[in-house]
């Protein structure tokens, strides 16, 4: 088995007939941290997408290997059951199917198992502790009326449920207070061992100091810059993008 | 994204067909010599076959609806009107004949009788087959039995309230069900008794070409309260089949009534089913109403506040694949002051199916201090279907708080991305948005109609895929 989780090799990736993504080259380890930071419309998100293959994303050129399998052009669910995970920047709200169900049937899809209901009660009451969230959100329709913070929570509730092998965070750091930061770090500590791997994307600097990344890269307009260590991120936090333009 | 093939596939146990056996069918088309020998089939009292003949009368004397969906491909020339068949009514699914009570068993009646229900009636065709209830309600003096039975054995209570709370002339299609009525149950429950336990009807329509005409009579006395659940299917045939059934209800002062009810008819039956209820002083009257089957339905279930602090909710869905035309909605009249209402309408539609929610709102000078809140909420499928909501509203009072809340949708591409991204495939995710949808209605039903709701849902959303 290779060590590679996750290899982007000379992708680019159209939105709304504009060029977004213009040859991105990215390799992910198993057991690696990786940040991928940038300023607005540098191609953050749409790199998170194109991994998950959203149909609104449309890749012209360039290949997505998954361990040692070509994911470039599967299904979203099919790349989901392999086994990557992206956390969303705005999720979205299903009325009517409560967060038990729907994690419920969401790990029985993944997994291709029964889920056991007590132990899987169970199992959430933990994390959602952990997590400092209201078990009361169980039985609340999933991520309706449910304010930034709990949203952002409750994925990464599910990123903890679902248990992937790569965990893609797309701004998942955004809109949250310094608590609200500390919960989502021991989150990701949580999940994250030798085995999986983390991408985050993200436009500032907060969750790093709470979690340590091996890479950071610098997505500029499209094409990764720079890619360096956590002494990179300070040194944005200091300077911006500006000398990047 | 490639929008996934959401393709009509076979209703499964709700098609099967049995062979079109019956004991009896009567000439198709209508004449009084028609409606007399159905009246002298069914054994009918004297009064009753005069009023038979009354609402032929009527029935020939009114007109179409001119509004709502088109009714021109109906020719009552073409319909039988009476079939009876080859069984008499029995207590026992031991006595029933074997092809029948297998349909029953298919649609899980008998099981459901064993665990939760207080009493069960069950019609095939034309008549009642299968009646049957709990020994203790017997001795409260709950009557439940069918509605022949009824217009002999309890002439006064039925003289008094058949019909009346629909009159024949309501529409044309009312006064063909007063002229040709078949089957129905009838129930009354005794002041005072609370009945806690439902009691269910289970309608079955077999007979190609024919009408169902049941008769529902329920009177809920002062104090008393009771959950009825009905329930009604239909193989598909080519010809057209027509459902016009009548559903009266009593709530009298104090008392409580809830009436489930799922019409899942084949998808060519028109459905021309009229409902009301008189809801009395401090009395309340629940609908819960799901409507998935039929080429046409025209449903308008209405509650009457004629009672000081009366109330009412309606929480109701309506479901229309390609070809149906599901014209449902509410009707209700403030008629006395402090009542209430309260309506929760959806729909979905899909594959070019078109639902209308089409509503009355009375209020009348003497219902002052009355509140009435309506919202509807449609979900379409996809960008042939159609959806639309036709709400009048008569008020005549200052005095009253309204509101009227509509909202159509569709569902989103991103949505259906965030529910893939957890490894959920496309149809998956559609279907569980549509029964998260349904949800707020699902809930209120009798959990094995909420079962067959969300059964229904997932057959209507499979796709030609496997």
């Amino acid at each position: 088995m290779s060590e590679n989780l996750l290899e982007i090799k000379d992708l680019y990736v159209n939105a709304e007939e504009k060029e977004i993504l213009k040859g991105i080259n990215l390799k992910i380890n198993k057991g690696e941290i990786h940040v991928i930071m940038g300023p607005n419309g540098s191609g953050k998100s749409t790199t998170a997408n194109a991994i998950l293959n959203n149909p609104e994303y449309k890749k012209e050129k360039g290949k997505i290997i998954f361990g040692d399998e070509d994911i470039t052009n599967l299904k979203t669910d099919e790349i989901a059951r392999k086994g990557i995970f992206m956390s969303f920047q705005l999720p979205e709200e299903i009325p009517g199917v409560s967060v038990t169900n729907f994690l419920k049937y969401a790990k029985n899809k993944s997994t291709g198992k029964p889920v056991k209901i007590f132990e899987f009660r169970e199992e959430l009451k933990k994390y959602m502790e952990e997590l400092n969230m209201n078990s009361k959100n169980m039985e609340r329709s999933l991520n309706v009326g449910f304010s930034g913070g709990e949203k952002k929570k409750n994925e990464i509730l599910q990123l903890l449920v679902l248990n992937p092998k790569l965990a893609i965070l797309d701004e998942t750091d955004s809109g949250l207070d310094v608590d609200a930061i500390k919960t989502v770090s021991k989150g990701i500590e949580m999940f994250k061992n030798d085995e999986n791997g983390v991408l985050i994307i993200t436009h500032n600097t907060k969750i790093l100091s709470s979690l340590k990344a091996d890479y950071v890269h610098v997505l500029v307009d499209g094409r990764i810059v720079k890619t360096g260590t956590q002494e990179l991120a300070k040194e944005i936090e200091e300077n911006g993008y500006s000398q990047y333009k | 994204m490639s929008k996934s093939n959401i393709e009509e596939i076979n209703r499964n146990i709700y098609d099967i067909k049995n062979k079109d056996e019956y004991d009896f069918k009567i000439k198709k088309g209508l004449t009084p010599e028609i409606i007399k020998e159905i009246s002298k089939q069914k054994n009918d009292p004297e009064w009753m076959k005069e009023f038979r003949l009354k609402a032929l009368d009527v029935y020939n004397k009114l007109e179409l609806p001119t509004w709502g969906p088109d009714l021109s491909e109906l020719n009552m020339d073409d319909i039988a009107t009476y079939v009876k068949p080859k069984t008499g009514l029995s207590n026992s699914w031991e006595d029933v004949p074997e092809d029948i009570k297998d349909t029953f068993d298919k649609l899980g009646i008998p099981e459901a009788e064993k665990t939760s229900l207080a009493g069960v009636g069950a019609q095939y065709d034309s008549e009642v087959v299968y009646h049957s209830m709990k020994e203790e309600l017997i001795k409260q003096g709950v009557i439940y039995t069918d509605m022949e039975t009824a217009v002999r054995e309890y002439p006064d209570l039925v003289k008094e309230h058949f019909m009346k709370c629909v009159p024949v002339n309501d529409h044309k299609f009312v006064a063909l069900h007063g002229a040709v009525w078949s089957g129905g149950s009838f129930v009354y429950v005794p002041k005072g008794v609370k009945v806690d336990i439902p009691l269910q009807s289970y309608f079955r329509l077999n007979s190609p070409e024919s009408g169902q005409f049941e008769h529902t009579l329920i009177i809920v006395d002062e104090g008393a309260s009771l959950h009825f659940i009905e329930g009604c299917s239909a193989p598909k045939y080519n010809k057209v089949n027509l459902h016009a059934g009548c559903v009266e209800l009593y709530v009298k002062d104090n008392a409580y009534l809830r009436y489930s009810t799922i019409e899942n008819w084949s998808k060519n039956m028109l459905n021309l089913n009229t409902k009301k209820a008189i809801v009395g002083k401090n009395a309340k009257m629940d609908w819960v109403s799901g409507s998935f089957g039929s080429k046409i339905s025209m449903l308008y279930p209405m509650s009457i506040l004629n009672g000081e602090n009366s109330k009412t909710e309606f929480t109701g869905i309506s479901f229309a694949g390609k070809g149906q035309n599901l014209d449902n909605g509410f009707k209700v009249v403030h008629n006395a002051p402090n009542t209430s209402s309260l309506v929760n309408a959806k729909s979905i539609s899909k594959n070019g199916g078109t639902c209308t929610y089409r509503s009355l709102v009375r209020v009348n000078e003497n219902a002052k201090n009355s509140k009435c809140s309506v919202s509807c909420e449609s979900l379409m499928l996809d960008d042939i279907s159609k959806s639309d909501t036709i709400p009048t509203s008569d008020i005549r009072t200052d005095e009253i708080e309204f509101s009227h809340e509509a909202k159509i949708g569709k569902i989103s591409d991103k949505t259906i991305f965030y529910l893939m991204s957890r490894g959920i495939s496309e149809e998956d995710a559609k279907a569980m948005i549509v029964r998260g949808f349904a949800y707020p209605i699902s809930k209120e039903l009798p959990v094995e109609y909420a079962v067959e709701m969300n059964n229904l849902i997932n057959l209507e959303l499979e796709g030609a895929i496997g």
